[in-house]
């Protein structure tokens, strides 16, 4: 089984998890992802590595609370298990297989809890000694997370709050602009990861800077492996299967509004659904 | 000669009534059904119907033990040759096969094979017999994906003495016997589960969520694990769509995805967490088994459905109980219809715009090509659009374990299932392209053989 060694509380609504996963753990690379079943009559939820440990046999997932299933997740405790995590799924992300060249700058732009899956991608860059800054947003100082850990692995950790209540008052977008234009950085290879209309805005502003972008698409899944089209999203006017195509792309390329879209599909289920979950854990007392 | 009896019908359930569940069809023979129905075998000195099975099940024979009422006896005469007689006599398109050849269907009606094998089967299934696990040979074989041909593959290297283990991609073992057919039509507690039972008492074991190529390779199964030989079962998984303009609007969902969050996942019982999208109008398009579940998955979600097909009632590739099945529970059929684009506002469906068709000459495959009629183009409401149009393999396996394979992703293997590399055999439809069960199940069944024989001559 796959069992939950250690939970922390980042944020109200975010929880980290370590879970062991021997198989998935050997061989996962900084970009892929993983299936998770919380329970018994569980959705296949996607959630990506934010990290592992081939020789202890572990991964960390990092889960926002946001509808009934990643509720169920963050409700389980050390020492419980997940039924089922299946992966490590999709590909990994470019650099692990080029040579990167010596004077690549990266500059990974986090939406939210977009830091998680940015952590492995940072460290993985840090190990082989190429530069990189993150600049880490969120809609205020208690919804950051991950500032510590990326420090340790960046050069500059840029953080923006929506409020103001840390780091610099406004947009990851604005802070991209203010680094290459005010500090002089000299990026050569941006990555956005976070909900898609931040990606969106962020293609635009690196673009417009001349900076190639790469996103990470959090689209629907079921089964995570091709089978499904669920996770389907026009990349270069073709369809793509996030799932085993991606989940990375060139975000140039991305039909966002197509992508935007298709995230909605399930939305006022997911909302009663949601409603009746909390409904009876009330019921329960708990 | 003597007056031919006509042939017994299975018991069905209401149309009305079942159109609204989930639980089967079809409840098949009773005791005097099935004895009344072998009564009509004529036990052929020369079998048609054994050469057009496709694992020559010993037809006459086991059908003769019917007669005698030695249910047991006829249940291990079809064991000999399958080991999925329960799903096979549900599933399998009898009508081209065994009961296609059968000498009572040139004149009047075939012998009703699959209901007596569906019978026998599910009666030997009543009285669980203990198997003794077979004592170890000392080998390890893997097989890759638990659908028919996995299944069958694992089963009789099982009872050979070797140690096998199943690995499989998703979190429930059966293929598309588990996430595609549709519990009305093949039972998963009842059915698919006691077969998987079976396999665990004769020793296989199973491990789910390992997706081979991506959380290890054939190659690591061989070298860090053991294995002297591997099995490829992974079937055909990949849907295509049509590539016509809104196909990927919200409400377009291929028939893998439809049924298996129903199937699968379960979205249609409450106290499961999947969602699955409320549609008042459905389309489904394509004229398979797949069309065909996917349809009546629609309807009993509540649905009012129409199966659009190119061609006519005739060229319907679905099995034809089926087809007859659907029309009685409600799902309309547009034939000669093509759907050109699909229609959208919001970016949601609201319709498809189709162009009607007509048969033109026989194309390679024999079958009358159908040609759109220019400027017959009309649009039908919907707001959902179910595309069933066929599935090809996923190519993961082959090419991460290096094995020379086909245009259509398919893995190129002999008659017996070996491939381009000594050790890994594969079949089923992975193979040879989305076919059937029994096909597949038969493909597993020579590989295991092949399998044998590669270890031993090592
Ligand atoms: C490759 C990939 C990696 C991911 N990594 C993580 C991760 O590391 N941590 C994490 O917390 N989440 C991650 N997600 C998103 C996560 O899978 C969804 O939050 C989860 O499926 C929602 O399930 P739910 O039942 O709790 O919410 P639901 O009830 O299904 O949804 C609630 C609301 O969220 C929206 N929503 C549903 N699914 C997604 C989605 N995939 N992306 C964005 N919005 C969605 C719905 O439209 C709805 O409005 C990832 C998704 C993908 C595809
Ligand atoms: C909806 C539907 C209805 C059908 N109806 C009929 C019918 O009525 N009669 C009939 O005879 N046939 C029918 N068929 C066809 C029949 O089901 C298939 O031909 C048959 O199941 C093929 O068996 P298989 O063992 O080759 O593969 P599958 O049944 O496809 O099983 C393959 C398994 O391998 C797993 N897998 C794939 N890749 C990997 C990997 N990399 N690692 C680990 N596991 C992996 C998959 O998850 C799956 O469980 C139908 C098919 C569908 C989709
Ligand atoms: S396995 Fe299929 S084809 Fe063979 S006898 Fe049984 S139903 Fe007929
Ligand atoms: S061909 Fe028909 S009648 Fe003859 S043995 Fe087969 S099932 Fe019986
Ligand atoms: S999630 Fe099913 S194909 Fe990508």
């Amino acid at each position: 089984m796959y069992e939950i060694l250690e939970k922390e509380q980042l944020t109200p609504d975010i929880c980290r998890m370590k879970v062991k996963a021997p198989r998935l753990a050997k061989v996962a690379l900084p970009g892929q992802f993983l299936i998770v079943r919380a329970t018994e009559n569980g959705e296949r939820i996607p959630l990506t590595i934010a990290d592992y440990d081939s020789e202890e046999g572990t991964v960390v997932i990092a889960t926002q609370s946001i509808g009934t299933s990643t509720n169920k997740i963050n409700a389980l405790e050390v020492g419980e298990s997940f039924i089922d995590v299946a992966g490590p799924l999709g590909k990994p992300s470019e650099f692990c297989n080029i040579d990167i060249p010596k004077d690549a700058y990266y500059c990974f732009i986090a939406g939210g809890l977009g830091a998680a899956p940015i952590y492995p991608q940072a460290k993985y860059l840090h190990e082989k000694g190429i530069h990189c800054d993150v600049i880490l947003g969120a809609r205020s100082s208690v919804n950051l997370v991950y500032k510590k850990e990326l420090e340790q692995v960046c050069d500059k950790v840029y953080v923006c709050t929506d409020d103001g209540s840390e780091g610099f008052h406004g947009l990851v977008t604005a802070q991209l602009e203010k680094a290459v234009k005010e500090d002089g950085k000299k990026y050569t290879q941006a990555v956005a990861i976070g909900p898609m209309i931040m990606m969106k805005f962020a293609t635009l502003t690196a673009s417009s800077l001349n900076i190639p972008v790469i996103v990470s698409l959090n689209t629907l899944m079921v089964d995570g492996t091709g089978m499904c089209g669920a996770c389907r999203i026009t990349v270069d006017g073709v369809t793509r299967f996030a799932c085993v195509e991606g989940p990375e792309f060139d975000g140039t390329k991305v039909d966002f509004a197509e992508a935007l879209s298709r995230g909605r599909i399930y939305s006022d289920l997911e909302k009663a659904s949601l409603e009746e979950y909390h409904k009876c854990k009330i019921g329960r007392g708990k | 000669m003597a007056e031919r009896l006509p042939r017994t019908a299975p018991i069905e359930r209401d149309p009305q009534v079942r159109a609204k569940d989930f639980e089967e069809v079809s409840l098949g023979y009773d005791k005097e059904r099935a004895l009344a129905e072998a009564s009509r075998c004529l036990n052929c000195k020369n079998p048609r119907c054994v050469q057009a099975c496709p694992v020559n099940i010993q037809i006459p024979s086991f059908i003769a033990l019917v007669k005698s009422g030695d249910f047991e006896g006829a249940a291990a005469k079809i064991a000999e040759d399958s080991s999925l007689g329960s799903v096979c006599g549900r599933v399998c398109p009898q009508e081209t096969q065994c009961e296609g050849s059968c000498i009572l269907g040139v004149k009047g009606e075939p012998v009703s094979i699959g209901n007596l094998e569906r019978f026998v089967c599910d009666e030997a299934k009543k009285t669980p017999k203990s198997v003794a696990v077979p004592e170890h040979n000392g080998h390890k074989v893997a097989v890759i994906g638990s659908g028919p041909s996995g299944l069958a593959c694992a089963a009789d290297l099982a009872k050979w003495g070797y140690e096998v283990k199943i690995f499989e991609a998703l979190h429930a073992y059966g293929g598309v016997l588990q996430y595609g057919i549709p519990e009305f039509r093949l039972p998963k507690e009842t059915v698919l589960k006691s077969e998987i039972d079976n396999l665990r008492a004769l020793g296989v074991e199973f491990e789910a969520n390992v997706i081979v190529g991506r959380t290890i390779s054939i190659d690591a199964l061989i070298d860090d694990e053991g294995y002297e030989a591997v099995f490829v079962g992974t079937g055909a998984g990949l849907p295509m769509f049509m590539r016509i303009p809104g196909e990927n609007l919200n409400g377009v969902f291929s028939a893998n995805e439809y049924l298996t969050r129903c199937n699968l996942m379960k979205a249609y019982k409450a106290d499961y967490d999947t969602p699955y999208f409320h549609a008042s109008k459905v389309i489904v398009v394509g004229g398979g088994n797949v069309a065909m579940d996917a349809a009546r998955t629609a309807l009993r979600l509540g649905a009012d459905v129409t199966v659009v097909y190119r061609r006519t009632e005739t060229e319907l590739p679905a099995r034809r109980e089926e087809v007859h099945h659907a029309m009685q529970e409600g799902v309309k059929f547009a034939f000669l219809t093509n759907p050109v684009e699909v229609l959208g506002a919001e970016g949601k469906v609201t319709g498809v715009k189709c162009i009607r068709m007509e048969l033109g000459e026989p194309d390679a495959s024999g079958r009358r090509s159908p040609i759109a009629i220019p400027g017959s183009e009309f649009d039908i409401p919907a707001d959902a659009v179910i595309m069933s149009l066929g599935t090809s393999p996923n190519p993961l396996v082959g090419k991460t374990a290096g094995l020379e394979l086909g245009r259509k992703g398919t893995i190129c293997a002999d008659e017996n299932g070996a491939t381009s590399r000594a050790g890994i055999f594969a079949g089923g439809d992975a193979v040879s392209g989305a076919a059937t069960v029994i096909l597949a199940m038969g493909a597993g069944r020579k590989a295991a053989k092949a399998i044998d024989e590669y270890i031993k001559s090592k």
